[in-house]
């Protein structure tokens, strides 16, 4: 039984070794000097049609896939526009209620009507996909649903056809209808349709001819939008209510990204869906890489696209990125990478060890593995280990265009209000969070305490001492430091709360924190709020509860103070200074606004901002918010999270661009360096097989001992 | 025994039923279609309108449980409950809220499911099995002692620790097998060796110990005095005798959880990358997907039943007493 137990694990070893070089190698068949980039997503994405996608880990694939017009620059910050199927990054044209056109200098409030026309480039063409398959005929070999067999076809490759055709205007302008469709539910249909003329209107049409045929198609072709039109093949037009030049960011985005009807045709047909054949998760698109395997419970493969149009690795870096080797590849045809492989990997820790064996080209660094990976030095820069350093590993670092505060109801009847006794009560507690021991404690360094709502990387933000906020931190020595708890106490003794009391009734000031945030990390880091408060004397009650009540308190109005952040969808200050414009109050409204905050003064100034250019005007009228802002503070300015990435020696051009969603295709692997160092780094040790085999015999030998000595003895 | 399972299949129907109005209740105590809707448009400018679609998309949009304004049957058959309940009793369990067909993600996560619970479960039954009756062997001998010792040793660890232990060990520091993911067809042995043996080796201690003391019962009695009398062997003793008269109590366990081996284990497909359906229904929940919560409790209550009655026919198996009216 041993020999056998002996000879079954020599034929499995062998077995395991001949399978490949490293016994652990988590891709089986996998060609190793390949140009595959190996990546890993940790939640399985939920939708991939453009209209409906939003999350990261969702623009991680349709991003790669989907080509709206326009794009951001590599390597240029600010963040610069530029055009991506579209020939130039289109300019509005302005004009008055009488449809007059305006000059591009004129009042906002003489702007009846702002229309973007985009020429995109002629000979883009999509992926390779069924949809587009003809017969000899030219008729679609796949729209009808006899000639499908769709029923039986489980996956986009069973079909054994497929075609491609030219990208046109009119794809862009049937997209723009589908954030209308009520079977879609596009997360930016309400706020699109306060921007593009029509957009409601069709909304309710395609609302009310879906009630009228619930089981129906609906063939957008046969709808109109008042507000997006076809001009010639290769141009539309889009129509945009008043003024708002944030606009144009949103054409970077996959949900105006253009959708072929004939991909809409035939993932209609009836068996489709049952078999997850739907646009949502099987997209069609003109970008550099299409998905060849969609299977999110386990893994993610793009391909590249074989009628890619073509684009070439932008050379217009500057001295940073030359010596930092980005624009080694100048000039060349993208996309420098042939297939991307993401698997599903829920759990940190396999995705860290995979990460070290070399399996996984980048990674992130979780709280449990920082230590092991990052160490600062003596200036607080943060710098690699010795362990990662000697791995040829690189560490990325990037502050996030994201935001965490602190709010407070400004509904409130006791921290709410903009008198100057509620101004000094908020200023006297964010002077007492000390969110720069925050930052030290439970991020690992990873984030910049805020100064206002503006992060950096934006116009609006100013880095250093003169942009800091002065109700909180105070320049001393050329450095930014926060301001000292006594003056923290003697502005709440100043608001009517001296030592923590309440200055007529003598009663203790308690106050109510509303968080959804639970479990033992949670835990430490109310515990350090309460501390915080501990330093004024003041209580801090914490009431935990699920997302969905927390939501709901933030919705009525029931909440005092509670923690929320924001991430930007475009680069603009517009799109941080809008959460505290008053008409976007939660409470009045349903509005982003979930401090009810609302200064007169502040709205005003945001009305002007928002519709200004950059420029130094438009950086007063900011600066004068932030004053606003910084002296009523409806927030606790908290953090701007720092972004800390790691990559293997193999991976170039990486570059952290927290706008654009379409990177992949800059990237580029030396496939020859990573595979010897995977061989490096892999070999199977087989000394714990031979020990474990002794330690087998030495127990099982004695019990056969015991057992024969039992059996041949006498009753 | 026909008419005894046909009896107990149709015990079966207000069961689930049941299980289903119980899963309803606690789930929108818990939830609104309105905070469904939320959670899956998303936190940013979402508004009353795109809530109203979203739960008229997924048919949430109707009364929970009674529709006062309906009249008739339709007061009942024109809610949420009623909708989204009556199919799956023809096994039609409809769409996620991701818009994925739900019978489909079970019929692919089935398998992998079935590839680390069927040979953990017939493994580590032979291995527990094996390792009790070598201690009712040497019953009262050190070698039972220290037998003993390890089983509670290897019971007092947690799961996680044997999972996080075999990762580090066997596929970080020897480099012996892939720390996770998964394959199909040959290609899979590699990914599922290191689960199984993980697997396996977690359960020792609590199996091998409750065996034993199964088995120490009946090995004091007169039936196995009487086999030794006739001069058969210790190891035909217990592997022919013992074990056989053993074995209700062993099926028991045994053969209720077979039917939920399809239901597959979270924290190790979890861990070990497998995309079986152990992590669905948590999934689920989190993302409080009604349609996929409520399918998967249905399968578990259904398959659950199933096990009970394939425990009372092993029972007529093994043991001839036991007859099925």
């Amino acid at each position: 039984m041993v020999r056998t137990g002996m000879i079954l694990l020599g034929v499995g070893l062998s077995l395991m070794a001949g399978c490949s070089d490293s016994w652990n190698n988590p891709y089986p068949g996998s060609g190793a000097r390949a140009s595959v980039l190996y990546s890993a997503f940790s939640e399985r994405p939920k939708h991939l049609d453009p209209a409906r996608s939003y999350s990261s880990n969702e623009v991680e694939f349709t991003g790669q896939i989907y080509e709206p017009p326009l794009q951001y620059h590599f390597l240029k910050r600010p963040y610069t526009l530029i055009p991506l199927t579209a020939e130039t990054v289109p300019k509005p044209r302005y004009v008055d209620a009488a449809g007059n056109a305006l000059p591009d200098d004129a009042p906002s409030p003489l702007i009846a009507e702002s229309v973007y026309e985009i020429r995109i480039r002629s000979g883009v063409r999509y992926q390779p996909h069924p949809a587009f398959a003809r017969d000899g005929a030219g008729r679609y070999r796949y729209h009808a649903p006899s000639a499908t067999g769709s029923a039986a076809k489980r996956r986009i490759s069973d079909f054994e056809h497929t075609g491609t055709r030219e990208l046109v205007a009119e794809d862009y302008v049937y997209q723009i209808k589908r954030l209308a469709s009520p079977r879609l539910s596009s997360p930016i249909f309400g706020l699109m349709s306060e921007h593009i003329v029509g957009l409601k209107a069709l909304g309710d049409t395609l609302e009310k001819a879906a009630a009228a045929n619930p089981g129906a198609a609906l063939n957008l072709n046969d709808f109109a939008l008042e507000g997006a039109e076809v001009v010639d093949r290769y141009t539309y037009r889009i129509r945009i209510k008043g003024k708002y030049p944030q606009f144009v960011y949103w054409l970077a985005m996959p949900f105006f990204a253009p959708v072929p009807w004939e991909a809409e045709v035939f993932y209609a047909q009836p068996g489709m869906a049952d078999n997850n054949l739907t646009l949502d998760w099987q997209p069609v698109g003109t970008g550099p890489y299409y998905l060849v395997e969609n299977n999110p419970n386990r893994r993610m493969v793009l391909k590249r696209n074989p009628h890619f149009h073509g684009e070439n690795y932008p050379g217009d870096g500057n001295d940073d990125d030359r010596k930092a080797g980005l624009l080694a590849d100048a000039g060349k045809t993208l996309p420098l990478v042939d297939e991307a492989v993401f698997s599903l990997e829920k759990e940190t820790i396999p995705y860290w060890s995979k990460f070290l064996q070399g399996y996984y080209d980048s990674s992130g660094i979780s709280s449990d593995s920082f230590d092991q990976a990052v160490r600062f030095s003596a200036s607080g820069e943060p710098q690699l280990t010795d362990e990662m350093a000697d791995k040829g590993i690189g560490l990325v670092t990037a502050a996030q265009a994201s935001l965490w505060y602190v709010g407070f109801n400004m509904l409130d009847p006791l921290v709410g209000g903009l008198g100057e006794d509620r101004q000094k009560l908020r200023q006297a507690l964010s002077i007492a969070f000390d969110y720069d021991e925050f930052i030290s404690i439970f991020l690992n360094g990873r984030g910049i305490p805020a100064q206002g709502p503006i992060p950096p990387g934006l116009f609006g933000h100013v880095d250093g001492v003169a942009g800091l906020n002065p109700y909180v931190y105070e320049a001393r020595d050329g450095r930014i430091q926060r301001r000292s708890i006594e003056t923290a106490k003697r502005l709440l003794a100043e608001a009517g709360y001296p030592n923590g009391r309440k200055a007529k009734t003598g009663e203790p000031l308690v106050l109510y924190f509303d968080t959804m945030a639970s479990g033992p990390d949670a835990k430490s880091r109310l515990d350090w709020m309460k501390k915080q408060l501990d330093k004024l004397n003041v209580q801090l009650v914490v009431r935990g509860t699920d997302y969905n009540r927390f939501q709901d308190k933030i919705r009525k109005g029931n909440a005092q103070l509670f923690e929320w952040g924001w991430n930007a969808d475009y680069p603009d200050p517009e799109n941080f200074l809008f959460l505290l414009y008053g008409p976007h109050k939660k409470v009045a409204s349903g509005g982003e606004n979930a401090a009810n905050y609302d200064n007169p003064e502040f709205n005003r100034l945001f009305e002007r901002m928002k519709d200004m250019d950059n420029g130094p005007e438009r950086q007063q009228v900011i600066d004068t918010m932030l004053e606003i802002v910084r002296r009523d503070a409806p927030w606790i300015f908290a953090y701007y999270p720092k972004s800390f990435g790691l990559r293997h020696g193999w991976v170039h051009n990486v570059k952290p661009n927290l706008m654009a969603n379409n990177t992949l295709k800059y990237r580029r692997i030396d496939p020859a360096l990573r595979e010897a160092r995977r061989k490096e780094w892999n070999k199977p040790v087989l000394w714990p097989i031979a020990l474990l085999a002794g330690g087998l015999i030495a127990v099982i030998a004695p019990a056969v001992i015991a057992w024969r000595r039992h059996e041949r003895k006498t009753a | 025994m026909l008419a005894y399972i046909l009896r107990r299949l149709l015990y079966a129907i207000p069961i689930l039923i049941g299980v289903n109005l119980l899963t309803f209740t606690l789930f929108f105590v818990v939830n609104t279609p309105d905070d469904m809707a939320r959670l899956q448009l998303g936190v940013k400018h979402v508004t009353p309108e795109a809530i109203g679609r979203w739960k008229a998309e997924h048919g949430y949009d109707k009364p929970l449980l009674l529709n006062a304004e309906a009249k008739g049957a339709a007061q009942f058959t024109d809610t949420i409950f009623f909708k989204h309940s009556a199919a799956m009793f023809a096994f039609e369990f409809g769409k996620g809220d991701d818009g994925r067909d739900i019978a489909s993600e079970i019929h692919a996560r089935m398998g992998p499911s079935l590839a680390i619970a069927l040979p953990v479960f017939v493994i580590g039954l032979m291995v527990n099995i094996t390792f009790a009756l070598l201690m009712v062997f040497f019953r009262s001998t050190y070698l039972d002692i220290w037998g003993v010792v390890l089983c509670v040793v290897l019971m007092s660890i947690s799961g996680l620790f044997y999972i996080i232990a075999g990762q580090y060990f066997i596929a970080k520091l020897w480099n012996l097998l892939p720390i996770s993911g998964f394959a199909g067809g040959i290609d899979g042995l590699r990914f599922v060796l290191l689960p199984v043996l993980v697997s396996v080796v977690a359960g020792l201690g609590s199996g091998a110990r409750w065996y034993r003391t199964i088995f120490l019962e009946e090995i004091g009695k007169d039936y196995v005095r009487t086999a030794r009398a006739k001069g058969l062997s210790e190891i035909r003793v217990l592997f022919r005798h013992v074990l056989k008269n053993g074995m209700i109590p062993i099926l028991t366990g045994a053969v209720v959880v077979l039917p939920l081996l399809f239901m597959g284990s979270l924290i190790t497909e979890s861990f070990f990358g497998i995309p079986g359906l152990g992590s669905y229904t948590i999934d689920a929940i989190q993302a409080q997907d009604f349609a996929v919560v409520r399918a998967m409790v249905f399968l578990g209550s259904f398959l659950y039943i199933v096990g009970l009655i394939l425990t009372d026919i092993s029972y007529s198996w093994v043991d001839p007493r036991v007859r099925l009216q």
